[in-house]
This record gives structure tokens, sequence and C-alpha cells, in this order.
């Protein structure tokens, strides 16, 4: 009874620390999202805002997988190449062949958990910083993409491989539009939120980001928990390669530059570098607010320049606010 | 008996880690130039050669272990080395009166970006990781904004500065070694180095003790910078032109932090120093020389890299105790 009293008294108060305590990045987004909308009407209908989210899925399942590297206090750089090495493996792998389209995809995932699990092996066991570890699997990786493709990728991926990153269900009531991939980004971002947010093994994970000393004298087996928390986010890559393979075909560069764009969207989504800190959804709108960022640029007719600039900026700015939040509110 | 055993533990593994290394690859190369039967590269001019290659990625280091040494972290020196590059090249445009007017131009650019990069992780207290990340994207956008080719023409005087020769030493190798000597009586003789230190090792004790620690992390930022932008001025004679992409198609920003750590320096900083970060620089460069000599495939010469930054780094730090993230 008394509990009921003084959350009655408390429940202006209690109000403004519910809307302190909201994620800034859903606010931005929502802005950065209505302002695409005035830009451009046509953003409104389903082929509008489904082809974006179409464009943000890899980024926004690459970012999350990379999120649990992050909260467990280490970097993932590989993904990147390894986006790049799933893509040029897949096309020289299946060489335009449809009917190795479903062994090849297992394959790829094999890779990529092995490439999860060099890299945590290193880390953890020969102790190297993952920065390096990472970094290390990034060249060894584009050497390898580059090593088995000879330096040009051969052939293209057949027209069933592409299906993920590509094809649209039409028809669908409602929403008339309905990319596979989109389906894929809501699935494995339901996974790996259950994973972060509702198993025992997420609860672990924050333990060791925060304090890895700490979860270590408490009992928690740190070195699992961490060698996991890189095959998932090498697996998040597999997918995010499968998925931009069939968005925009082979090429040399597929991956470049998506690793920082992870972690860029998971610090966008509050993530805090050094572990122990950040949310699969915040991390997924952090994504799709990068994805909102270059699309509204590019409607403003600015060149690909500007947009790189814009970017850096908004990364200090971003950041910036989250410390001087953190200060104010304590949290 | 237990003092030389006390003795013996004041010289760590980890320092002694990085000569080890040099040692071995030193061996390799030594063998793999006489096993292949061409002794000429372990002539005084092959020996001067492979050390010639590093110069860029060296000045670039030693820049990068002042932050490191600090705990911070600097991934904006690629993009800083292709503008100042470019900088001083269009600055120059073949006129060899504009020569100096073009390095103080540089030498300020490299001072603005120090001191912006600073501010931001000291007072803003954004990640040094995210700051500079995201000054190197604010460089790049910048620079890519103006120019998008080889730009500018460096006169014949200031290619001097990477071809010139003093005796039988190139200037620019003597140019680096005089850097190398500057920047270890910084770090070990004087009350900035020794701050650096104390930052790195713990800086709120740091705080505590009366240090200026925004003026050290500001300084030292400063430090790298202005290094990298006298790298991007070394590879503008060396190239006679300066173009966009030098700095990001040499990966100095993440080889700079490589060579660092291999050198021993530790990235949470207060341990470490420069003479770790030559002998990385060195292992790179010999690396590379005996690839050359062994005509290693490009590709396969890539993968090999990724590999040896990682075993050599792994090499001394499997021994520590500490979880490293």
């Amino acid at each position: 009874m008394s509990n009921e009293v003084l959350a009655k008294t408390d429940a202006p108060r209690q109000r403004r620390r519910w809307l302190l305590s909201v994620n800034p990045i859903y606010l931005v987004l929502v802005v950065l999202l209505a302002l695409i909308a005035i830009r451009n009407p046509q953003f409104l209908e389903p082929f509008g805002y489904m082809n974006f989210l179409k464009r943000a899925a890899p980024l926004a399942i690459l970012s999350a997988g990379q999120l649990f590297v992050l909260v467990a206090g280490g970097f993932d750089l590989s993904v990147g190449a390894l986006i790049t090495l799933t893509v040029i493996g897949a096309s020289m792998l299946q060489s335009n062949d449809p009917s190795a389209t479903w062994w090849v995809i297992c394959l790829l995932f094999v890779l990529g958990a092995l490439v999860g699990l060099i890299n945590g092996l290193v880390v953890v066991v020969l102790r190297v910083p993952s920065l390096i570890a990472t970094l290390g699997m990034m060249i060894t990786l584009t050497g390898v993409a580059l090593l088995w493709s000879g330096g040009a990728p051969k052939g293209y991926l057949t027209d069933n491989f592409r299906f993920f990153g590509r094809y649209n269900f039409t028809g669908v009531p409602l929403i008339n539009l309905l990319p596979i991939s989109i389906i894929v980004l809501v699935l494995v971002v339901g996974l790996l939120w259950w994973l972060m947010h509702r198993t025992n093994y997420g609860r672990l994970l924050f333990a060791v980001g925060d304090n890895p000393r700490a979860s270590q004298l408490a009992g928690v087996p740190i070195g699992r928990v961490r060698v996991l928390a890189f095959v998932v986010s090498a697996l998040s890559g597999t997918v995010a390669g499968i998925l931009l393979g069939g968005f925009s075909g082979v090429s040399p560069d597929a991956g470049n530059g998506y690793e920082l764009q992870a972690i860029t969207a998971a610090v966008l989504g509050g993530a805090q570098l050094l572990g122990g800190r950040g949310s699969v959804p915040a991390t997924v709108a952090g994504a799709a607010t990068l994805t909102a960022i270059f699309t509204l640029l590019n409607f403003l007719g600015l060149p690909n320049p500007v947009r790189s600039a814009v970017q850096g900026l908004i990364l200090i700015g971003a950041v910036a606010l989250a410390m001087y939040r953190r200060k104010r509110t304590g949290r | 008996m237990s003092l030389a055993d006390t003795t013996r533990r004041t010289v760590p593994f980890e320092r002694l880690a990085p000569l080890a290394l040099l040692v071995i690859a030193v061996l390799i190369y030594a063998g793999i130039a006489l096993g292949t039967g061409q002794p000429q590269y372990l002539s005084f001019e092959g020996v001067v050669g492979v050390a010639n290659r590093s110069i860029a990625l060296g000045i670039t280091a030693v820049g990068q272990t002042f932050v490191i040494l600090l705990g911070s972290i600097d991934i904006s020196v690629a993009n800083l080395i292709s503008a100042s590059a470019v900088l001083a090249s269009v600055i120059m445009n073949g006129n060899p009166m504009m020569v100096i007017p073009a390095i103080a131009a540089c030498l300020v650019l490299g001072l603005v970006v120090g001191v912006a990069n600073g501010l931001v992780i000291a007072r803003l207290e954004v990640n040094p990781l995210i700051a500079t990340l995201g000054m190197s994207l604010i460089v790049q956008g910048a620079l890519s904004a103006f120019v998008s080719n080889f730009a500018g023409a460096v006169p014949d005087d200031f290619q001097w500065f990477a071809y010139g020769n003093i005796g039988p030493m190139p200037f620019s190798l003597l140019f680096y070694a005089v850097l190398i000597l500057l920047a270890w009586v910084t770090l070990r003789f004087t009350k900035f180095g020794s701050d650096i230190y104390s930052v790195g090792g713990n800086a709120d004790a740091a705080r505590l003790a009366g240090i200026h620690t925004n003026r050290i992390i500001i300084r030292a930022h400063i430090v790298c910078s202005v290094l990298a932008s006298i790298a991007g001025l070394y590879l503008a004679s060396r190239l006679k032109s300066g173009a966009p992409w030098i700095g990001k198609d040499g990966v100095y920003d993440l080889e700079s932090i490589a060579v660092t750590v291999i050198g021993g320096t530790i990235l949470a900083g207060g341990r470490g120093g420069i003479w770790g970060t030559v002998a990385g620089v060195l292992i790179f460069s010999l690396i590379d020389a005996i690839f050359n000599l062994t005509g290693t495939d490009a590709f396969l010469k890539q993968v090999l890299r990724g590999v040896i930054i990682v075993a050599a780094v792994a090499f001394y730090a499997i021994r520590s105790k500490r979880i490293v993230a």
C-alpha cells in the first residue's frame, strides 16, 4: 500500500527519470526518419521504408554481433574482411552452380565460426590484445580472399544464393512488400537479443566486460564467455556477408570499412568501449541511424567525402554527449 | 645469489622480447640472403636500403608510441599523412620558394589535428579510439572534397629530404635517427616524459599527484600528429607529389600501432618505450625484405604478415598474467 502512495507522489519525478533513461538514439532515429520522409514522401510507402530496412539489415546484424565483443571488453576488427572473404568464397566455391548453394552456405558458416574461434583463442589463450589479434586476422583474411581469387574474383553468385539479400515477397497484407533480408534481420536480431538480454550467458558477458577479475573470482569461466562472443561476432559477419553478396554482388572490397561502421553503430546505441554496457535493440537503432544519415546526405546531394566527414563528427558528438549524460545522471 | 636473482628480475622479459624478435628476424634475413646467393643484400647499401624503407612508418610509430604510452591511441595518423603530403605538394606546386611555407603549413596542420584530438579525448572524455576514428573520417572527408588524384608537385630541392645523402648515409635516415634520439631523451629525461608514463600507468593517481593530466594528453597527441605530418612531408618528397590515398594505402594507422605493440609497449599504457618501437619497425621492414628476397607472392605475403603480427605479440603476451581485452 505504502508503495502505491509512494509511486503516486513520485510519478512526475519517475516520468522524468524514465525520459532520461530512454536511450536518446531512438529519438535521433525518429527525427532522422521524419526528415527523410519530409524530403522524400515516397519513403512512407512500403517500397521506400522496406528498401531502407533492406539496406540497413547487413550493418544492423553485423553491429549486433560486434556488440557481443564490445560488451565483453574487446574489439573485432576482422568482420569487414570476413564479409569480403564470405562474398568471394561463395562465388569461388559455387563456381556458378545453383545446386551448390546450400552446402556452400553451410561451409561459409563453418568458416565464420572457425574465424571467430581463432580470434577468441588468440585473445584468451595467447593473451594478445583483441585490437591486435583481430587486426592480424583482418590482414590475413584479406590476403586469403585475394590469394583464393587470384586478385580478381571470377564468377558470380547464382540467383538462389542471392535470394536472401535480394528477393522480396510481394502481395503481403498490410505492407505489400516483404524482403527476405528483413525476415533474416528480425530472426537474427531476435536471437541475439535473447542471447544477450535473456540468458545466463548474457549476464555472464556483462559481468566479464564490467570487471573481468571480479567475475573470474566469482567463478565465471571468462575464457569460454569471451571466445563465444568472438564466435557470435564472426557468425554475424557471415550472415551480413551472405546478405551483402545477395544485395550487391561479388566485389573484392565488399566488406571494406564495415568493421568500423559496426563499432560506430554500437557506440551510437550507447555501447561502452572496454565493456560492460550495451543493448542489442539500441545497437540496431544505431545501425539504422547511421544508414538514415547516409540516406539523408544522399538526398541532400552531398558528395561522398562529406559523408565521411559528417560520420566522423556525429561519432565524436554522440560519444561526447553520452559521456556528459553519464556524468550528469550518474548512470 | 638472491642479489643476482633480483637484478635479473629488473630486466623484464617484455623488454628483451623485441630485441630477441629482432635478432631472429636479422638471422633469417641474413640466412636467406646467403642461402639464395644474394650476399649483396648484406652489404652496407643493402642494409641501409632496408632501414630506409621503414622511415615513414618509423616516424609515425615514434609518435604513436607517445600516445600509446599514455594509454591513448591515434588512428587518425594515416589520413593525416595523406592530408599533409597533399597540402605540401599543392602549396609547393614545383616552386622552390614555397618549400618553407609548405613545411610550416603541414606542421600547423599537425598541430591543429593534435590539439583537436587531445581536447576531445581529455576534455570531452571521448574514448580515444572513437575520437581519433572520428577525426580520421573528418580529415579524409575534408581532403577528398578537394583532391581526388595526385595534386601539385614537389620541387627538386625538397626531394632532397628523401633522396639526398650526407656522406654515405641518406639524409632521411639521419633525420629519423635524430628524431628517435630526441624522442628517447624526451621520454627518459624530461618531466613531460615521466608524466606520460605516470598518466599511462594510472591517470587518476597522476591527477591526484598534481599532474595536469589533460595538458599531458593534449601535448602527447600534438607530438603524435606533428610526427605524422612530418611522415607525410617525407612521403611527398619521396613520391614527388601528394595523393589522398598514400596514408591509407600504407596502412600507417594500424601498422604504427602494430609495431609499437610488437615493440613491447602495452596498449593499456604506462609501460614500454621508444627502442622497442624502433625494433618493431625494423622487424617489419626485415619481414618485407625477406619476402622480397624469397620472391613471395604478394597475396601470400599479406596472409603471412597478419599471422606474423599476431605471433610476434603473442610471443611475449602469452606469459602475462593480466586479463587483456
